[in-house]
């Protein structure tokens, strides 16, 4: 049975289309089928991360509208087996979007193409392509920076899945929530500059599934159109291989939380 | 014949009705909780409810200094006898009160009252006997009636909890920008940060009760204090409200 996972913030710009292709990549690396929906009708920016931008032929808004089966606007990638992406529309908006369709789209991925899961990422806002990708959603990776305004918004989503999600409406199980805590900078934090992990663990009380460090290596790899996952190199390419393990159930311990320490030779010599 | 409840009868509105269109705004629509008279009209007969009002101005002239005033219909003797609400209306406003609107009555009444520019205000739970006399509300009658609502979860931004008739229990925090509403207690096993409610019928016993005060607002029976107003030595901590003289009081939880 497959899981539909929603990658959700309400605010924009703090690293839900970088998670989704980052957290979908690193499922489909430890072998599970995966597909990444871009739910950003209007403003695909999915397929530019992910670097499949030339081979978009047709996207989610075709296939529920019939205008194409799922066959063909899926697009396999070429650097992970097991992966796939299914991409937004650029020329239509979020109204195109329908519950019985996208329904009828999560049904098909889980049963006709054997998905195990299915990663939603959704645009930002609290507007319909928000609702719509939260909607049927088992799972839900909130994206938090550590600053008040995120915070407060990601609340905000919280509040929306524990009451409009068909989990909620049908009073389910809810929907099972993790906090991924992007662009942190623990120097920043320690300095008051940024709220720290604790302050943001304590306003929005959900598990901490990992913290992505403030990296340079995010920029580059996005305008590569490599997920930085691959980036081995990268601590934010290390914190979202930890995040993916600690989903599938291994139990690590957080890094990049901490001030790094300066190693014996640049205390000696100063820098740094 | 007539009778004049001058007992403090609180509405509530709805909330925040914003227009989406943020630029050059002509107005802006807001919720709020007024105190008005309500007047149990019994039977409708114009001379004795002239005499009647003119008796009651005689006792209290400041009163009656064109004070709005919500005509309710429940206690109507004879429920069919039509009733002229224009006629009505000139009556009234010619001795100091300005009807606002009804409450209860039959659907004929409340098409009539609306022709005559009065609407329909919510329906309260009953207080009338069968002999048409009212009797004060019983508190220990209100203690036994009391309906609880426990939320399990914690009250997240942006929404909107009430407990209508009994106490709000929150098993966890209170976001900022949330609001806990009830019509008796509010308890909160967790931080309070957005805004809370207690007693918003008016029952001025209600408490508020949480494990750390944060909120952007405490208000009991309409008496409320922003956060600006909190003595910082009561921030972040468990504290107990209660109203005093119509003064909120804050007091810490000793654990």
């Amino acid at each position: 049975m497959a899981t539909i996972i929603v990658v959700t913030s309400g605010k924009g710009g703090v690293g839900k289309t970088t998670t989704s292709a980052s957290f979908a990549t690193g499922l489909a690396q430890r072998g599970y089928r995966t597909v990444v929906i871009d739910f950003d009708v209007g403003l695909r920016n999915l397929d530019l991360i992910m670097g499949c931008e030339r081979r978009v032929v047709y996207d989610f808004i075709n296939v529920i509208n019939n205008e194409a089966t799922l066959n063909q606007a899926l697009i396999r990638d070429k650097r992970v087996e097991n992966l796939y992406i299914l991409p937004a529309s650029q020329t239509r908006d979020k109204d195109a979007l329908t519950k019985e369709g996208v329904e009828r789209i999560l049904s098909e991925l889980k049963q006709n193409f054997e998905f195990e899961y299915v990663v939603c990422d959704s645009p930002a806002g609290i507007e319909r392509g928000a609702l719509m990708a939260l909607y049927y959603a088992d799972e839900a990776l909130v994206v938090t920076n550590p600053e008040v305004s995120s915070v407060r918004d990601s609340d905000r989503i919280l509040g929306i899945l524990s009451s409009r999600s068909r989990r909620a409406e049908q009073s389910e199980n809810p929907v099972k929530e993790h906090l991924v805590l992007a662009r942190y900078a623990p120097d920043r934090a320690n300095r008051g500059d940024m709220l720290t992990v604790q302050d943001v663990l304590e306003i929005l009380a959900i598990p901490l599934l990992g913290v992505v460090p403030e990296s340079s290596a995010v920029l580059q790899s996005s305008n590569a159109g490599i997920p930085v996952i691959l980036d081995e190199n990268s601590d934010a390419g290390l914190a979202y291989s930890d995040l993916v393990d600690r989903f599938l159930g291994k139990d690590l311990p957080h890094r990049f939380i901490e001030i790094p320490k300066k190693g014996f030779l640049k205390r000696l010599f100063g820098g740094g | 014949m007539l009778f004049i409840e001058v007992f403090q009868d609180l509405m509530l509105l709805p909330r925040s009705l914003h227009a989406s269109n943020a630029e050059t705004l002509p107005f802006e629509l807001k919720g709020s909780l007024f105190t008005l008279t309500v007047m149990h009209l019994f039977h409708l007969d114009h001379a004795v409810i002239e005499r009647h009002l003119l008796d009651k101005v005689k006792q209290a002239p400041g009163f009656f200094n064109n004070t709005p005033v919500v005509i309710d219909l429940e206690g109507m003797t004879e429920p069919k006898q039509a009733i002229d609400f224009e006629r009505l209306y000139a009556l009234l406003r010619k001795n100091g009160l300005i009807p606002v609107g009804i409450r209860n009555g039959s659907p004929e009444y409340q098409e009539a009252a609306l022709l005559a520019g009065l609407p329909m205000l919510p329906e309260r739970r009953s207080n009338t006997n069968a002999n048409g006399l009212i009797r004060k509300t019983d508190l220990n009658e209100l203690t036994a009636s009391l309906r609880n609502r426990i939320i399990r979860q914690p009250v997240r931004s942006g929404q909107e909890v009430y407990a209508p008739d009994g106490d709000l229990i929150v098993l966890g925090a209170v976001s900022a920008g949330a609001d806990v509403i009830a019509d008796g207690n509010i308890h909160i096993y967790g931080a309070l940060r957005g805004r809370a409610l207690a007693g918003v019928k008016g029952n001025i016993e209600s408490w508020i009760f949480c494990q750390s005060l944060e909120a952007e607002l405490i208000s009991i029976a309409g008496h409320y204090q922003v956060c600006e107003q909190f003595n910082p030595t009561d921030l972040a901590k468990a504290a107990q409200i209660c109203l005093r003289e119509e003064r909120l009081i804050i007091e810490h939880l000793t654990r």
